[in-house]
C-alpha cells in the first residue's frame, strides 16, 4: 500500500522503553510502521510482544521515549483501532449470539441499552447492516446466530476479527490470532487478515508465535528479543543467521519447492533468559 | 376459578404480596440476567444471605427491617468489590473472589444468628427472614420496593450496553475506554439492591430462586439477549404469581413453591435444550 506524505505512520516508537515493575522489558526501541502495512511482531515468549501492543493502546505507559499511534498519543486513537487480545475463548456457558459479540465491537462502549434498538431507527438499521457486512466478510454467516460459547475456536476467532473490524478501524492490533487454531484454520484466517489489509487498506500489526502461516504476506517484521526491538524487511530478518542470533538457538530458514520460505526450529519456549512470564 | 382469584384480591395483604412480588420478579429477572452472564451467582446468593443479619440487626436496633436489608446488602457488595482485587470482573482471579465471597457469607450467617440471640424477646420472624413470607407486607414497604427497583433499573438502563461488553470481553472493552472496574463495582451494588429486594419476599436463603433460576432458564432457551431478558422477567412473574396463589390456598410456605416452580421450569428448559441440541447434531 503506497504511503502518502500526509498520512501519519500507523505506529511510531522513538527511543521507547517499557518497564513492568522494576524489570525493563525493552528499551531504545525505534520502529516506524506505515499505514496499510502488514506487520508481524515476532520474538521469544516473554520478550514483550504483548507489552508493545498494550503500549500502543495506552494500557501500558512507557518509562521513556515516545510512542505515536496514527499520529496521536497512545490511547487517543483507540476508536480507530481494532484490538484482538491474546488467547480468548468464550466459556461454553456463554449464552449470547455471535452477532451480539460483533455488535458490541461497534457500539459496546456507548452508554445506554441495546434493547431500545428493537424499535428500529436509521442508526439501528445502519448498525445492523454493518454487523451483517463484517460477519459476511469473515465468512461467519452460517453460524453467527448461534451461541458463541458453542462455536469452535476458529469460528470464534473469525467472529472476534469481525468484532474488531466492525467500527471500520484504520489499525488492527492482533495478539496471536492464529494461536490455538488448527493448521487449516491458521492459513485461512491468515489469508482473511491479509485480504482485509489489502482490500480495506487497514494496517495490520500481528503478534505471531509461528511466522510460517503469514510469511508470504509480510511487508515488515518487528523482532523483539534481548530487551531490544529490531524492525526491517522480512528478507533481512527472516534469515537463518538473524533468527539464530535473535532467539539464541539454531534456526534454519529453508526455501520450499514452491519457492516459499519456511522457518524450521522455531523454539517453543526458549530458556535463554530467566523470568519470562510477562506477556 | 376466577371467583377464587377475585377472592384472593379481597385481602389487602394479598394485593400487597402481588404488588411486591411483581416488582421483585421484574427487577430480579433483569439484574439476575446480567449476573448469570457475568457468572456472579455465588456473589448474588451471598448478597441475599447478608440480608438476614441486616434485618436481624435492624430489629435489634429497633429500626425498620427494610433499612437493614438494604444497608447490609450494599455494604457487603462494596466489601466484595474492594476485597477481591479486580472487583468481581468475570473470569478474573475467580478462586480469590470466591474465597472472599464465601467468607462474607459465613460471617453474615454467623452475625445474623448472633443478632437473633441478642434479641432476647423471641424473634419469631427468624423463619420468615430466612425462608420468606408474604404475610404482612405493608404499603410503605411496597413503595420502597418500587422506588429501589426503579432506581436500579434506571441505573442499568444507563450502563447496560457497556456492562454487557465488559462481561463478555473485558480486555477489548478496556481498550475501548469502557470503565470496566467502575462498572463492576456499580453492578455489585445493583446486585446488592436486587438481592435485598428478593430476600424480602423469598427470604434470605431462597433468593436464589428468583435471582438466578429465571435468568438461567431464559438463557438456556435463547441466546438472543432481548428475548432472553424478556423471558427471564416473564418466567419470574409466572413463578411468583403462581406461587402466591398456591401458597394462599395451602398451608405450606411460599418459599417452597417459588423454589419448586422455578426449579421445575429450569429442568424443563434443560431437557428441551438437550433434545434441541441432539436434533441439531443429527442434522
Amino acid at each position: 500500500m503506497p504511503q502518502t506524505a500526509q498520512q501519519p505512520p500507523a505506529l511510531e516508537l522513538l527511543r521507547a522503553e517499557a518497564r513492568i515493575g522494576r524489570r525493563t522489558i525493552w528499551s531504545d526501541a525505534n520502529v516506524r510502521i506505515g499505514q496499510g502495512e502488514f506487520v508481524a511482531v515476532l520474538g521469544p515468549n516473554g520478550a514483550g510482544k504483548s507489552t508493545l501492543i498494550k503500549a500502543a493502546l495506552g494500557l501500558q505507559p512507557l518509562s521513556a521515549g515516545q510512542i505515536r499511534v496514527i499520529g496521536a498519543a497512545p490511547g487517543r486513537a483507540n476508536g480507530q483501532i481494532g484490538y484482538l487480545p491474546q488467547r480468548r475463548s468464550f466459556d461454553a456457558s456463554m449464552r449470547i449470539r455471535g452477532v451480539d459479540v460483533v455488535r458490541l465491537g461497534l457500539d459496546g462502549h456507548r452508554w445506554g441499552v441495546p434493547l431500545l434498538g428493537i424499535f428500529g431507527g436509521p442508526r439501528q438499521r445502519q448498525a445492523e447492516a454493518r454487523v451483517a457486512e463484517v460477519v459476511e466478510l469473515v465468512g461467519a454467516g452460517s453460524y453467527a446466530e448461534r451461541p458463541i460459547g458453542e462455536l469452535s475456536g476458529g469460528e470464534q476467532q473469525r467472529l472476534l476479527i469481525a468484532q474488531a473490524l466492525a467500527p471500520r478501524p484504520q489499525l488492527l492490533l492482533l495478539d496471536e490470532p492464529l494461536d490455538s487454531l488448527d493448521l487449516t484454520n491458521q492459513s485461512s484466517v491468515a489469508a482473511l487478515i491479509r485480504q482485509i489489509c489489502r482490500d480495506e487498506g487497514v494496517t495490520v500489526i500481528m503478534v505471531a508465535h509461528d511466522v510460517n502461516p503469514i510469511l508470504g504476506y509480510l511487508d515488515k517484521v518487528v523482532y523483539i528479543a534481548h530487551g531490544g526491538i529490531v524492525a526491517g524487511k522480512p528478507r533481512d530478518i527472516i534469515t537463518s543467521e538473524m533468527l539464530t542470533r535473535l532467539y539464541g538457538v539454531p534456526i534454519e530458514v529453508l526455501k520450499a519447492a514452491n519457492g516459499r520460505l519456511v522457518v524450521v526450529g522455531e523454539p517453543e519456549a526458549p530458556a535463554a533468559h530467566g523470568n519470562r512470564h510477562v506477556r | 376459578m376466577f371467583d377464587s382469584l377475585n377472592q384472593i384480591f379481597t385481602y389487602h395483604f394479598m394485593v400487597n404480596a402481588f404488588r411486591a412480588g411483581t416488582i421483585v420478579a421484574i427487577a430480579a429477572g433483569i439484574i439476575g440476567w446480567f449476573m448469570v452472564l457475568r457468572r456472579q451467582s455465588f456473589g448474588g446468593h451471598t448478597l441475599a444471605v447478608v440480608a438476614f443479619p441486616g434485618a436481624a440487626a435492624a430489629t435489634l436496633l429497633g429500626v425498620s427491617a427494610t433499612f437493614g436489608f438494604f444497608a447490609f446488602s450494599i455494604s457487603a457488595a462494596l466489601i466484595i468489590a474492594i476485597a477481591s482485587k479486580r472487583g468481581g470482573q468475570p473470569g478474573a482471579a475467580l478462586s480469590e473472589e470466591s474465597a472472599v465471597i464465601g467468607t462474607v457469607q459465613a460471617f453474615a450467617l454467623a452475625a445474623g444468628f448472633l443478632f437473633v440471640s441478642l434479641y432476647h424477646g423471641a424473634l419469631n420472624g427468624v423463619n420468615s427472614l430466612l425462608f420468606g413470607s408474604f404475610l404482612g407486607i405493608n404499603d410503605s414497604q411496597v413503595v420502597t420496593l418500587l422506588i429501589v427497583g426503579l432506581i436500579s433499573l434506571a441505573a442499568l438502563a444507563v450502563m447496560g450496553r457497556p456492562l454487557l461488553f465488559a462481561a463478555t470481553d473485558p480486555d477489548v472493552a478496556l481498550a475501548r475506554r469502557v470503565p470496566v472496574r467502575m462498572l463492576s463495582v456499580a453492578f455489585l451494588v445493583l446486585l446488592g439492591l436486587a438481592a435485598a429486594e428478593v430476600s424480602q419476599i423469598t427470604g434470605a436463603l431462597l433468593a436464589f430462586a428468583l435471582l438466578v433460576l429465571p435468568p438461567a432458564t431464559a438463557q438456556l432457551l435463547t441466546p438472543n439477549p432481548v428475548l432472553s431478558i424478556t423471558l427471564a422477567v416473564a418466567i419470574g412473574l409466572a413463578v411468583t404469581w403462581l406461587s402466591l396463589i398456591v401458597a394462599f390456598y395451602s398451608p405450606y410456605p411460599l418459599g417452597f413453591f417459588i423454589t419448586t416452580f422455578a426449579f421445575a421450569g429450569y429442568l424443563l428448559a434443560l431437557i428441551w435444550r438437550r433434545s434441541a441440541r441432539r436434533r441439531y447434531v443429527a442434522q
